[in-house]
């Protein structure tokens, strides 16, 4: 089986070196860039894992030493964005303390998982995998790639993962984090504990401005409070899940009050409080679910919550969860939020480029442009149709999933002995939804 | 002084409040009773035969008048008249424990397993049912019209389902089968549960023994002196059904060594089992084939995980084509989402292998015949019971509306979802 992993990855690194050196065109299918109108019988031109052209057949050139590959009746989507995720075997923070931001998800995450494949085989190029809903603070998260990989840098967005930011700051109030010591035991308290920590962060902060480069009145260093400077700096944004109404208040007035950063993430009951989330300027990554519940406060989720946050104004984009939906079928989430009164140009937008501001990566993913990277997928049809397939995944100019191959084909179906890892649903222990 | 005043009060209020419901009741009563309701369909899938084009479905009381194209139905007077693109029969869901698990997961609403001992048969859903669940009413305005529900996946022998329908208030009205099938689980979740069993050898055993001791039950009973006869055992009764075809045993077991020991033992006691999960079927299409069973096949969309870990959308499928009965099930849900919705399942097998028609007749005509009501629900056909779900384009499409759900004759969802 590894072996097998290996050679496919081997395969993969000399067909991206090819890839890369000449131009390669994709003609022929309609091209949905999402900044931009829809393009009929289109062209796109990737070279050096990053996007040269798109445009129709008449407006682009097709150098002469180009690879084209012909994909008419096709449709090509950006790859798309994945705002949380708990690929990858990572867990965050463990049961000592219902803070911990010092804790990296990136220092255990199995970059070997099938679990990422999974993923390509839902179109999905870039994702934010998050420590457990388990705690206040359950550690940084990490902004990834799904590149061949050996080690998680090969996955990271950011250069180093010593000095550059590579991630947001899960965070999560309501009833996950309510647990017995020395967790907090109610609401009330929860925001109690953060808001402390934040006030002993801005301590911290102004001893470090205090001392103004002299090393001599520097705070000691402390991982906690520097992720949480971060933070305060607005360099590292906050993933709050929350769900119900009133939760989702707490965090925009304790985001309010130490001015930090925040992308509200699952927000069941966002329709209940669009208004004052759009006042707020929060954009908010939400969840489809087949029905209502299984936990209290996912009892009043709607499906109507995207339609309802685009009519406010707010940033809207979508989520797995994965294992709570599977990442194989991310493009449900968008079109479920179009049944439910969402316009198909916002929702589309909530798979991709929505996504990819809430993560700061709407320089590089997020919409087919020239200058971004050469993320894109191949579709057998219209996006929002249950008969729709993803044929193919291309990262940075390398083709990292195609359906034909019947090994990602089984990637994409299931079968015997596909995935070998557990999906885990404890929200208290890994921590979905 | 003042808490008379209140009593007084109060009882107003309740006088108000049961008269109220008195009127409404009646209300609900003649309108149910009498309907009267022309279902007019651009396609409507009888599941009966061919779709009709510009069809027509006569709706009088409880059940289905006539069906066929307009040009030769005429809808007479007085007739409330519904306009769909798309007409299917009441979707019919062939395992579910919604019901019996509710919404919000917490201990008082989950009835769906009994932990105290792993083998327990004598446990009735129709004790437990909660037609009222706030599930109940999601479902159905999904168009799912007829359940089978039963206990969830977790102990060796967990009790008997009942089949419903999903509008009405109390047991008696809802109620279709209330005998159902005797349901058993082998697998992972039943070792999480119990001391003992802990392994797959161990689980077949107990199950083994406990059939032998209802075969015995049995041979005593028609013992001719009366004195020998044993006393009644509800356990032993219900194992005893099984025996004798009475009830049909449903086995949820996901992998292949537990769908094969359910084959071995079905042939030792000779009675014929219903394989519900069965993840791993695709590996034995010929051994379930030659054994003739059915399988309720797992959500298209359950997680892979655990006993699942090797799921594929595309079993549905691969069994259809081998020619095994199937029907579809939206399963047992733990966390979230609280249940699956079978419309949802059977779109993903039709995007998976599976025909459309064979993914449609999967949450209809061969789910009531897997659960064994296939002569009142699952097709639209003269006589039978009066459940229509109306489409505003293709079922399967996630942005295709179900906007209207009629259960019993009754109109119980008009608003597009």
């Amino acid at each position: 089986m590894r072996a097998g992993t290996l050679s496919i990855l081997a395969i993969f690194l000399c067909v991206a070196a090819a890839a890369q050196e000449k131009p390669h065109a994709f003609r022929g299918a309609t091209i949905i860039p999402i900044e931009g109108a829809e393009i009929q019988n289109g062209v796109l031109l990737v070279q050096y894992g990053k996007i040269l052209e798109v445009g129709t057949a008449e407006d682009v050139d097709i150098p002469s030493d180009a690879v084209v590959q012909d994909v008419t009746g096709k449709v090509i989507l950006p790859g798309l964005v994945d705002t949380h995720s708990h690929l990858g075997d990572g867990s965050g923070g463990d049961r000592s303390a219902a803070i911990q931001p010092e804790v990296r998800i990136l220092d255990a995450i199995d970059v070997r998982s099938n679990d990422f494949k999974k993923a390509l085989a839902g179109g999905i190029t870039t994702l934010n995998v998050m420590p457990g809903s388990g705690h206040l603070m359950s550690g940084q998260t990490a902004y990834l790639k799904i590149r061949p990989a050996n080690t998680i840098n090969d996955m990271l967005f950011c250069k180093d993962p010593l000095n550059d930011i590579c991630g947001g700051m899960k965070m999560a109030n309501g009833t996950n984090s309510i647990r017995s010591k020395p967790f907090p035991g109610t609401r009330a308290k929860s925001a109690a504990m953060v808001r402390q920590q934040f006030i002993k962060a801005q301590e911290y902060k102004a001893k470090i401005e205090a001392a103004d480069g002299d090393e001599s009145k520097m705070p000691k260093r402390d991982l906690e409070m520097e992720a949480l400077v971060q933070v305060l700096d607005g360099k590292r944004v906050v993933h709050h899940h929350t769900h119900r109404h009133d939760d989702v208040l707490t965090v925009l007035r304790l985001a309010k009050e130490f001015g930090f950063r925040v992308v509200l993430q699952h927000v069941s009951e966002a329709w209940k409080v669009a208004k004052e989330i759009a006042e707020s300027g929060a954009p908010c990554s939400i969840i489809l679910l087949d029905s209502p519940g299984g936990k209290l406060e996912a009892v009043d989720i709607r499906w109507e919550s995207g339609g309802v946050l685009e009519k406010a104004g707010v940033l809207t984009g979508f989520h797995t969860d994965d294992g709570i939906t599977d990442s194989r079928l991310f493009l449900r989430s968008a079109a479920f939020a179009v049944r439910a009164g969402m316009s198909r140009q916002k929702a589309l937008e909530g798979l991709t480029i929505a996504g990819a501001k809430m993560l700061d990566l709407q320089e590089r993913v997020g919409s087919l442009k020239p200058g971004k990277d050469a993320d894109f997928v191949i579709l057998s049809g219209d996006p929002l149709s249950v008969y729709t397939h993803i044929e193919q995944s291309w990262v940075e100019g390398i083709k990292m999933f195609d359906r034909a191959n019947p090994d990602d084909h089984k990637i994409a179906t299931g079968g015997y002995n596909v995935f070998r890892t557990s999906v885990f649903l404890d929200e208290c222990e890994g921590g979905a939804q | 002084m003042r808490t008379r005043l209140f009593v007084i009060l109060s009882e107003a209020k309740n006088l108000i409040k049961w008269g109220l419901a008195f009127v409404f009741s009646f209300f609900f009563f003649v309108s149910t009773s009498l309907a009267q309701i022309a279902v007019k369909g651009e396609t409507v899938y009888t599941m009966s035969g061919a779709p009709i084009k510009n069809g027509v479905v006569l709706i009088k009381g409880k059940t289905i008048e006539r069906v066929g194209p307009a040009s030769q139905v005429n809808i007479p007077n007085g007739y409330k008249v519904m306009n769909a693109k798309v007409v299917t029969p009441g979707l019919v869901d062939a395992h579910t424990v919604v019901g019996l698990a509710g919404i919000y997961n917490v201990p008082h609403d989950q009835m769906q397993l009994e932990t105290s001992s792993p083998v327990q048969p004598e446990l009735r859903a129709l004790d437990a049912y909660n037609p009222r669940e706030e599930l109940v009413e999601w479902v159905r305005n999904l168009g799912v019209t007829t359940m089978h529900a039963g206990t969830g996946p977790g102990a060796l022998a967990s009790g008997s389902s009942i089949v419903v329908k999903t509008h009405g208030n109390t047991i008696t009205e809802v109620l279709v089968d209330p005998v159902g099938m005797v349901m058993f689980t082998l697998g992972e979740s039943v070792n999480d549960n119990f001391d003992s069993p802990g392994t797959r050898s161990k689980s077949v055993a107990m199950i083994r023994s406990e059939f032998v001791k209802a075969q015995e039950y049995t041979k005593k009973l028609n013992e001719k002196d009366a004195s020998k006869r044993p006393d009644r055992d509800l356990k032993l009764e219900a194992l005893a059904k099984v025996l004798s075809g009475e009830m049909k045993a449903l086995f949820t077991v996901q992998t292949a060594p537990d769908i094969m020991a359910v084959l071995r033992m079905a042939k030792e006691f000779g009675f014929k089992p219903v394989l519900d999960g069965a993840a791993e079927s695709y590996l034995l299409v010929d051994e379930i084939k030659k054994a003739g069973v059915s399988v309720i096949v797992h959500p298209t969309m359950v997680r892979p995980g655990g006993d699942t870990r090797n799921v594929s959308m595309e079993t549905a499928a691969t069994l259809k084509k081998a020619g095994i009965p199937i029907a579809l099930q939206s399963g047992f849900e733990g966390y979230v989402p609280k249940t699956r919705v079978i419309l949802f399942e059977a779109a993903i097998a039709a995007a998976n292998g599976l025909s459309f028609n064979d993914a449609l007749a999967a949450i209809t005509i061969d789910a009531a015949r897997v659960i064994g009501v296939d002569k009142r629900v699952g097709s639209l056909e003269t006589g039978k019971d009066a459940d229509v779900v109306l489409f505003d384009g293709d079922p399967f499409e996630y942005t295709t509306h179900v906007c209207g759900v009629i259960v019993n004759g009754a109109v119980a969802s008009e608003t597009c979802r």
